[in-house]
């Protein structure tokens, strides 16, 4: 236990009602953190302390706490995640920062992800984009055995690669474009790449992308940030073969395309 | 009262088939006219719903999270078990059935554990239709491995993250019916009560956890898919947000609650660093096929290592205990969680724990490492000991990992029987919610296993037969029972917001947490019980006293929220200390010190103790009841344990 070194630090974090209302940074100190804790239990301290002053504890989304449910975001020091490689706040600790430092919090900004409070937004459009097509059309039940399709191995890991995106949206966070291509490029790639895949290949990526577009992300414009900052290391080659696959199907397979796309 | 476990008669693997053939069938242009209600979207809630919806029922989900894909079993990182023998070596339906039943110390139904073995194939053939990407051989093939106290390959597993990846597989297929209409999804709302008219369910209250809106939805049927409670233990595994409050409001209102005390204590968890931690993390227990657990041989070793005097390289081969091994040469580093937990509490009781606190013992890779090399080690466990780097800022590859028991699972949950059905006609229980197969005690790879075999393939057979025997009239969503129920939410949020005391909510629960752990964790005592009995009850009359809770209902509180399942925390703890108390055997997950060999192992008393314990709600400050559910062995003979 490092109970001895304990740091003193400044948070500015911005405070907002609910959607409608306008935000505004407040400053915060955060006495006696531990390095050991993490970064969201260094914000449940400050939290304690508010609740016991009577105060609005900042609203802040988390819940599996081990970098896996993509719930927690946040906005550390102008980087979504904070300031290290590969990881979710979650999972980051206070020994990333140093004694006496100011921290600024901030949502993730991106307007297809308004925010509900203080630092937790709306990502719902994640879903809906999902929902148009994130999917391969299996009922329950009467489905080939497992072994019946035998997968490369090279192509089964890189489409678990793509498979590892936890939906953070720290990819559009990111993004001077509230761009959400990497994100539904990953979910496009997966089952893009395997067998199972192919019958809506063409007809599923025309959906989501036609959702990514109606929720009002950004485009893409190669920057690259994504790709930086996502906690999983989701690679920007999902976004070629997604694009790769969108233009084939508008070219060439339109009317395949559209045998598949009611999902039925 | 008289449980019905609703069994099937005749041979173990006819029992399934059979009872689906006598199952009535719900005519399909009647489906649409049926509401089902699903609260929770697990493995279980999102399986349930997506294949409800396929059959073509209109299904009502809930989660309380912002979507959901984020919930729990998302984090289960070892695998799943299916009884298919791709490996030729030994493994059959009947073995995976035994394993379970045995890894469960004889406290689960055999019908149940059968049928639950014989789905496994299944669920690997639809979760690989939906494109989940399993590891697989150069060949192409599916591969296996080997996982907790199991002498067979026989878990198929994603990486570190077999859990959300058939979790997305599930979330997939929820996701269509989404599309198709066929389900109306709830997110960030929290369920607070089931409706019940004339005994049965027809219906839930929920809160809208931005609004604050407190809504009714009725449906003819509704399943609880809502986890487990392993967080009345303020730390565990569990997500932050992971409660009992949908289980716990459904037992008051009729619903029995069975075994609660039966909790899974994981060996293979990174130590608590300090008062702030909020949760414990997981190191997957496949880490144990290749990791040795040791401690140092002595005290003052031990001493010296928490001291920071010396690394654990220092320590001579002479001066390590390699426990297990020693103790189990058999099965070794291997042995199931209940006997790895306890064996490493052991030590550290021994004053042989390691690290700051001393509450650890060591998970050591160096052999691994020597024999397959270190890119062999980290292509088997990279993720986990990148994640165990950024925890606890020491690189595994040089220095041993230090482990301790963490709370994980709960055997207990709502009582139902083989349909899934709790004793209230129409509410139903799936996955970890429910008290389910594993018994005493839950083998590795087997929960992800359950909450998809009950959401796939057996709550879409078993529901049909009670819908078609209640009819498609729609349910009277005006009857005075909704609008009670919720007035009665409604009043627990109220005086939940008059408390202004002086402590937070979050204290209480840390409070309740210190007193499950060392009255009712890893071992326990008639008189350690009976005091945490008497320790509880004032910590939840404190509560309802002196606790804080702030802001209003009518916007997002996440204050009020926790606050609520603080308070139902607190009343399944005397729960589960109760039926602790009334256990007087050691079994699975479940060790009672005055019930042990002569070894120092678990002691079962299946003279007296063979049975299911359903408790039920009586009132408000009224002793619960203990209903007995006989657990009949036709076809295994029950043994003591050993895996020396």
């Amino acid at each position: 236990m490092s109970t001895n070194n304990n740091m003193n630090l400044t948070l500015k974090v911005w405070r907002q009602k609910n959607a409608d209302a306008k935000g505004a940074f407040v400053t915060y100190k955060a006495e006696g953190i531990s390095p050991d804790m993490s970064f969201l239990e260094m914000l449940d301290v400050v939290n304690e302390s508010l609740i016991l002053k009577g105060e609005d504890p900042i609203h802040f989304d988390h819940d599996c706490r081990e970098g896996i449910c993509g719930m927690c975001s946040l906005y550390i020091n102008g980087r979504p995640h904070g300031p290290k490689r590969a990881i979710t706040t979650c999972q980051l600790h206070m020994r990333s920062f140093h004694d006496g430092e100011t921290i600024t919090i901030e949502p993730w900004r991106a307007g297809a992800f308004p925010v509900i409070k203080d630092l937790a937004t709306d990502r719902s459009a994640f879903d809906r984009i999902q929902q148009a097509g994130g999917f391969i059309s299996v009922n329950t039940g009467g489905v080939p055995d497992a072994n019946v399709i035998p997968i490369p191995k090279v192509i089964a890991d890189e489409a678990f690669n793509s498979a590892t995106c936890i939906g953070c949206g720290a990819c559009v966070a990111a993004c001077k474009n509230a761009s959400a291509m990497l994100f539904v490029s990953a979910k496009v790639s997966q089952l893009a790449m395997l067998p199972q895949g192919q019958p809506e290949r063409y007809s599923r990526v025309q959906a989501m992308v036609a959702q990514m577009d109606e929720e009002g992300f950004g485009n893409c414009t190669n920057t690259r940030a994504c790709e930086a900052e996502c906690p999983k290391e989701i690679t920007l080659t999902n976004i070629a073969r997604m694009n790769n696959d969108f233009f084939s199907a508008k070219l060439f397979r339109e009317e395949h395309a559209h045998e598949h796309a009611s999902g039925e | 009262m008289t449980l019905e476990a609703k069994i099937p008669e005749g041979p173990l693997a006819e029992k399934w088939s059979k009872h689906k053939f006598n199952l009535k069938l719900v005519n399909p242009a009647n489906k649409r006219k049926y509401d089902i209600i699903v609260v929770g979207t697990g493995l279980a809630g999102a399986s349930a719903a997506a294949s409800l919806a396929e059959l073509g029922y209109n299904v009502k989900a809930f989660c309380f999270q912002d979507s959901p894909r984020r919930a729990h079993s998302i984090a289960a990182q070892g695998g799943i078990n299916a009884a298919k023998n791709y490996q030729n070596d030994g493994d059959s339906v009947y073995r995976l059935f035994y394993d379970t039943i045995k890894g469960g110390d004889y406290r689960a139904r055999e019908g149940n554990v059968y049928r639950l073995a014989e789905v496994s194939v299944n669920i690997i053939d639809q979760c690989v239709a939906q494109g989940v990407p399993f590891a697989r051989e150069y060949g192409g093939l599916l591969d296996n491995r080997s996982f907790g106290g199991s002498q067979v390959s026989r878990t198929f597993y994603a990486r570190g993250q077999t859990g959300q990846q058939l979790l997305l597989g599930a979330y997939s297929a929820l996701n269509r019916q989404i599309h198709l209409g066929k389900v109306k999804m709830y997110t960030r709302t929290e369920m607070l009560d089931v409706v019940t008219i004339d005994g049965q369910a027809k219906g839930i209250v929920t809160r809208n956890l931005i609004t604050g809106s407190i809504d009714t939805h009725s449906g003819h049927a509704v399943l609880l898919c809502t986890g487990g409670y392993g967080n009345v233990f303020y730390l565990s595994t569990n997500a932050a947000g992971s409660n009992v409050t949908a289980a716990w409001r459904a037992h008051k209102r009729g619903a029995f609650f069975a075994n609660p005390c039966y909790t899974q204590i994981h060996p293979t968890c990174i130590p608590v660093t300090g008062d702030h931690q909020s949760k414990l993390t997981l190191m997957s227990e496949s880490l144990r096929n290749d990791g040795r657990v040791w401690a140092p041989k002595t005290v003052e070793i031990a001493e010296r290592l928490r001291k920071k005097e010396i690394t654990a390289d220092h320590v001579a081969e002479d001066d390590r205990d390699y426990f297990l091994e020693r103790k189990y040469p058999s099965f070794g580093n291997l042995v199931p969680r209940d006997v790895a937990s306890r064996n490493a509490k052991e030590m550290v009781d021994d004053g042989r724990g390691v690290g700051g606190s001393g509450f650890a013992v060591f998970l050591d890779f160096a052999d691994a490492i020597r024999r397959l090399g270190k890119d062999a080690v980290a292509a088997k466990y990279g993720n986990l000991f990148d994640m165990y780097y950024q925890i606890t800022d020491e690189d595994p590859y040089k220095q041993p990992m230090r482990i301790y028991p963490a709370v994980h699972y709960t055997m207990g949950g709502l009582w139902v029987d083989y349909n899934l059905s709790t004793n209230v006609p129409g509410l139903y229980a799936l996955g970890e919610c429910n008290f389910s197969d594993h018994g005493a005690n839950r083998l590795g790879a087997s929960a992800l296993m359950q909450g998809l075999a009950d959401g796939y393939f057996v709550i879409p057979y078993t529901l049909g037969d009670y819908l078609a025997t209640i009819g498609p009239k729609p349910v009277d969503g005006n009857h005075p029972a909704f609008a009670q129920t919720k007035q009665d939410v409604m009043a627990r949020i109220n005086s939940l917001l008059a408390l202004k005391g002086t402590k937070t909510v979050n204290e209480y629960h840390r409070d309740l947490g210190h007193i499950m752990w060392e009255y009712c964790g890893m071992a326990r005592t008639e008189e350690g019980l009976t005091k945490a009995k008497g320790l509880i009850h004032e910590l939840r009359a404190d509560f309802w006293k002196n606790a804080l809770v702030v802001g209003e209902n009518e916007e997002v509180n996440p204050a009020l929220e926790k606050a609520g399942r603080v308070a139902d925390f607190l009343e399944l703890g005397e729960l589960m200390v109760d039926d602790a108390l009334m256990r007087r055997e050691s079994c699975g997950g479940h060790f009672r010190l005055e019930s042990q060999t002569p070894e120092g192992e678990a002691l079962r008393d299946d003279d007296h103790f063979a049975f299911v314990a359903a408790w039920e709600y009586k009132g408000d400050n009224q002793p619960e009841v203990l209903n007995k559910e006989t657990l009949d062995f036709e076809f295994v003979h029950l043994t003591q344990r050993s895996y020396k």
